[in-house]
């Protein structure tokens, strides 16, 4: 019994612990970024100084998270449309080419994109979509397209055909029965496949260093740009607000949506 | 990384006459039209101009200059800094991985009873992996600082840092800072990865192991290990690859420094092209170079691990 309980204690303990250990540090980063210790704010006392220093800085906070916002919104949409459509091809239809292009979309995997970016620097330029959000959200949509096609393609093979051809008989064209019928009955991965996205576009910090220049800086980039220009003095409120504000949205969608997240893992893992 | 490598044609409606027909033929490029625009676009191209720009002298705000194959690739050959970026990405390699993977393991296992604390616990250990890489490198920025971070005034009266120093201003600080950062960071997603391996194994195997009186420990190497075999190799996939391309947070924690002891090879890249030599050519040299190690690497650890060779369905 004694032995029992001892055992008990220690589990709860340890692991109450290891909890904390990995929470700590962000109850660290808001605690830090309400403190009287910055720069930038001038009150003796506990406030949201850091939050209106960052709103003004540069560009100004909201620029920014528009910026945030639309690129993530474009390489969510693109990498959707573009997977949903590719694994329906790939999972219904039988033609010349099919094997070859599937092999071509995972092939995406084995090539790292760190060793993309430097030509990508020059041929964006020619296509006229340097320092443009939406030329950005594209190459995120891209590196998020294997395994967005691989999902969606398991999605539609698991769905009885059964059902378009009912679609069919109803009077249903191709493209009609694959936005009524298809589309709704893979709502649940295509969530999966968009957080998934969100994740990485949201947070991405090395295509946008790359491809974009201050004034298209979403959060991440303007977050260390300004760390940067800040000579000298570094205004570590301003650095933990601006972490704060990046990590609600991602740590709420990430909550919410944690049976999806761990639906993509079982997928197939996904590039960390 | 995904564990995936099947092309089956099962859909393959009986009454059809010959295997490919006209119109799904049409319908099926019509659906992948999206796909294949992204593909070509920002993925053949950019490979053939990777090719094509490490043979050539390409500077920052020049353009192309020349033809100098095998230059770049000489120079490369024969750069200390490359060597030396080298050897610091394979230790940095070895070691996230080392402390990474039994932690997660270990984690893992004692996490794996569905009880409510437990999955409290889980959530809360892959809470960091919702930040991105730059994100938390960022927040550890702060957490390291001399000016408000709580860890480098703890490590300065433990005595285990010269008073003189910041953690971030010796070879060796800055190397585990940024470990003890992706620790954070990946030990919830690579747990997360163990733990549906884990819970993939048949129960009514631990209960024949009970009847036979096998102890924790006679289970754990004898059931859950080898029957882990392939979540275990694809996790280190996972974080070898993942290892070698680090970017962010050297290049936010460190910038490479102290005196370039921190530099790995994908930030030479960016040094390459944008700081030091402005010289894209030598950057898309260098690109091909971890491209190639890459791709030789995948496929290895692809064939160790069995893919493509029979798909067990």
């Amino acid at each position: 019994m004694a032995n029992l309980l001892t055992k008990r204690v220690v589990y709860y303990l340890l692991t109450a612990l290891i909890a904390i250990t990995f929470i700590l540090p962000l109850a660290w980063a808001v605690v830090n970024s309400i403190a009287p210790n910055s720069a930038t704010s001038q009150s003796d006392g506990y406030g949201l100084g850091n939050y209106g220093a960052l709103a003004v800085y540069g560009e100004g906070l909201t620029t920014y998270l528009s910026n945030s916002v639309i690129l993530t919104f474009v390489a969510v949409a693109a990498c959707l449309i573009a997977a949903t459509m590719a694994g329906y091809a790939i999972a219904r239809f039988t033609f010349a080419g099919k094997g070859l292009m599937f092999v071509l979309v995972l092939s995406i995997l084995m090539v790292p994109y760190a060793a993309l970016l430097i030509p990508l620097v020059v041929w964006m330029s020619e296509l006229g979509l340097d320092n443009t959000l939406v030329g950005v959200g594209f190459v995120l949509a891209l590196f998020q397209l294997p395994f967005g096609t691989f999902v969606m393609r398991n999605a539609f093979e698991s769905i009885p055909s059964e059902l378009e051809e009912a679609a069919k008989l109803d009077g249903c064209g191709t493209f009609a029965t694959f936005m009524r019928v298809m589309v709704p009955s893979v709502k649940a991965p295509m969530v999966t496949v968009g957080l998934f996205v969100f994740l990485n576009a949201w947070n991405d910090f090395m295509v946008p260093l790359y491809l974009l220049g201050p004034q298209n800086a979403p959060l991440p980039l303007a977050m260390v740009n300004m760390r940067q220009q800040v000579m000298g003095v570094i205004d570590y409120g301003l650095t933990t607000a601006g972490v704060v504000v990046l990590a609600i949205p991602a740590v709420i969608l990430f909550l919410a949506l944690q049976k999806y997240y761990i639906k993509g893992l079982i997928s197939g893992a996904v590039k960390g | 990384m995904a564990v995936m490598a099947d092309t089956d044609e099962r859909q393959v409606v009986p009454h059809r006459r010959s295997r490919w027909s006209r119109t799904d033929t049409l319908r099926g490029w019509a659906f992948l039209a999206p796909a294949l625009a992204l593909v070509v676009v920002f993925f053949i191209v950019p490979v053939g101009l990777v090719v094509y720009m490490s043979a050539t002298d390409w500077t920052l705000f020049g353009g192309f200059t020349a033809m100098n194959f095998p230059q770049n690739f000489v120079d490369i050959a024969s750069d200390p800094m490359f060597a030396k970026s080298l050897e610091f990405t394979l230790k940095y390699t070895v070691l996230t991985t080392v402390i990474l993977m039994p932690l997660a393991f270990f984690l893992a296992l004692l996490v794996q009873e569905a009880r409510q604390w437990n999955k409290f616990l889980r959530t809360a250990i892959l809470l960091p992996s919702a930040l991105g890489i730059a994100s938390s490198s960022l927040l550890f920025y702060a957490l390291y600082s001399p000016q408000v971070g709580p860890l480098n005034p703890i490590l300065d009266s433990l005595g285990l840092m010269d008073a003189q120093q910041t953690i971030l201003g010796t070879a060796d600080g800055a190397l585990w800072a940024t470990v003890v950062l992706v620790v954070w960071r990946f030990t919830g997603y690579f747990m997360l990865l163990t733990l549906i391996g884990v819970q993939a194994i048949p129960g009514d195997i631990y209960e024949a192991a009970n009847l036979d009186g096998a102890g924790r420990l006679r289970k754990l190497r004898s059931i859950t290990l080898p029957m882990l075999k392939p979540t275990i190799a694809m996790t280190m996939i996972l974080s070898v690859t993942g290892s070698l391309l680090a970017f962010d947070q050297f290049f936010i924690l460190t910038k490479g420094g102290p005196n370039n002891e921190t530099l790995t090879t994908v930030l030479l890249i960016y040094k390459y092209a944008f700081e030091t030599k402005k010289d894209l050519g030598m950057a898309a040299a260098l690109s091909v170079v971890v491209l190639l190690a890459l791709v030789i690497i995948n496929v290895l650890q692809l064939r160790a691990l069995g893919v493509g060779r029979s798909e067990e369905k």
